[in-house]
């Protein structure tokens, strides 16, 4: 790990979060939890739901305050937010979703935006007439409008069928290198994370803490069906270790 | 639209059939009503007092849907501020619009706008309580977004919470006019020397029940004309994104 301070790095240290459940008690979802974020790399935060992924990502993107710690973003640091569900404004067209999102960026970009995530022909639609498939791809276009530095994507793939998951996938990595973003990808399939990731950190416990971190050496279109296997096995192996 | 034309038809049709039966008096046929609207039209009162009752209800509608809309969304967003107003919502609720007719012209005496003030404080909770029920509907997951995005505040109002409060404030618009335009009469009856109100009051005290039609008739007419030409033209505005029913 890098020393504390480097500009460039995203940090999160969670002393403590807790929920109040109904009956009064305090549920510990996170305790001296650390995180770092290398610039212009795609991280996969995976783990099985319930282990304060989604937490955490609340935590990162500032929706919480209410926790004990600190998180460390870059100066003017632009977060753009892909939401689990896509969280358009149903009211206003695909090209007002993006403006409004990104009052700044110029509408050639965002065409050209909305073109390489195949939504070209939708900019006059309201978000109801289209396919989650497409709703998916507007939200990410409304994300990378904002041209951001740091990219938090939350289970973006989940009920999309598997074809579409894989090439809306890839797309997005092919953008995301392409402009260099800071990336952060939670998920709960170890196949996407391998497939998708320069780097995986798993959750696992309760309170969460992180018991792998895997770098993928070969990411993406360098990688080989022998090395995916064996990073899955690897990743296998220390769940299979954890969860006893 | 012709439905609706025909039923319109079907009422004229049975007021003459009924005027024809009761003394002429108490139910003066179409055409003599009509003739007394030409009458009253040809002076310039019927303008003159139309336009003032318009007035007052103009003034008055849009004083308690603007004062109405900000509590009800302060209310249905923020416990604190919502356990604070409730108790003087349900009294406002439940005090007779007489007793607040008369309290403002004790009180600011018989002037415009006390009239004005009452009719307003009538209509307002209603509409707080409306819009209330808005509020508390709004999507938190949009809410959530629009903070991720820092969009401005500006934004938020007009693009994210507006269009979710529309049928609410469409809603409280339709009642609200109805409501608005009956107060306004009591309170031109009661304290005013001109108007729609106060001329149907004359009308009373003559007996002329064919006086009291043609002023009561034309602003009948103007209120259908406002809901048909300005409130549904809104609705379908507002609700163009909903997918439509095939």
């Amino acid at each position: 790990m890098s020393p504390a301070g480097d500009p460039k790095q995203l940090e999160v240290f969670v002393k403590r979060k807790a929920f109040r459940a109904a009956n009064g008690e305090q549920r510990e979802v996170l305790r001296d939890f650390s995180l770092t974020l290398d610039a212009g790399k795609i991280h996969a935060l995976v783990g099985p739901s319930g282990y304060g992924k989604t937490t955490l990502l609340r935590i990162i993107i500032g929706l919480d305050r209410d926790f004990d710690g600190h998180v460390t973003l870059p100066p003017q640091t632009k977060i753009g937010m892909v939401f689990q569900e896509p969280r358009l404004l149903p009211w206003r067209s695909v090209l007002d979703n993006l403006k409004l999102a990104a009052p700044e960026a110029a509408e050639p970009d965002l065409t050209k935006l909305a073109d390489d995530l195949g939504i070209g022909d939708h900019l006059h639609n309201f978000p109801g007439e289209l396919s989650l498939g497409q709703a998916r791809r507007v939200a990410l276009a409304r994300a990378l409008a904002i041209a951001p530095n740091l990219l938090v994507l939350d289970e973006p793939f989940v009920s999309l069928d598997e074809v579409l998951a894989r090439r809306l996938g890839s797309e997005i990595t092919t953008l995301v290198e392409r402009m260099g973003i800071t990336t952060l990808l939670v998920t709960h399939d170890i196949d996407e994370a391998i497939r998708l990731a320069d780097h995986i950190i798993l959750l696992g416990h309760r309170p969460a803490e992180i018991v792998g971190n895997i770098d993928v050496t070969l990411p993406r279109r360098a990688m080989t069906a022998d090395y995916a296997a064996k990073t899955k096995a690897q990743i296998g192996a220390i769940l299979a270790e954890t969860s006893v | 639209m012709l439905l609706r034309l025909l039923s319109l038809l079907l009422l004229i049709a049975l007021w003459q059939a009924a005027s024809m039966v009761a003394d002429s008096r108490l139910l003066p046929p179409p055409l003599t009503v009509l003739a007394v609207i030409g009458r009253e039209a040809h002076s310039h009162a019927l303008y003159f007092n139309l336009g003032t009752t318009l007035a007052r209800v103009a003034i008055a509608f849009t004083l308690a849907m603007l004062l109405g809309t900000i509590f009800g969304i302060l209310m249905g967003r923020n416990t604190t501020f919502d356990r604070l107003g409730d108790p003087w919502l349900v009294i406002l609720l439940n005090l007779p619009a007489l007793v607040i007719i008369v309290m403002a012209y004790v009180w600011l005496g018989l002037t415009d706008v006390a009239a004005v003030l009452a009719v307003a404080l009538n209509k307002f909770p209603n509409t707080v309580v409306t819009i209330r029920e808005g509020a508390r509907a709004l999507d938190p997951g949009l809410e959530e977004m629009a903070a991720v995005f820092a969009m401005p505040w500006q934004t938020r109002v007009k693009h994210v919470m507006l269009p979710q409060l529309a049928p609410y404030i469409a809603a409280a618009t339709r009642a609200g006019l109805s409501l608005v335009w009956k107060i306004v009469l009591v309170v031109e009856l009661m304290g005013r020397s001109n108007g729609v109100g106060f001329e149907i009051g004359s009308a009373f005290q003559l007996f002329d029940v064919a006086l009291l039609l043609a002023y009561a008739l034309p602003f009948v007419g103007i209120m259908l004309a406002i809901e048909t030409f300005l409130v549904q033209p809104f609705e379908r505005h507002v609700s163009r994104w909903r997918p439509k029913a095939a």
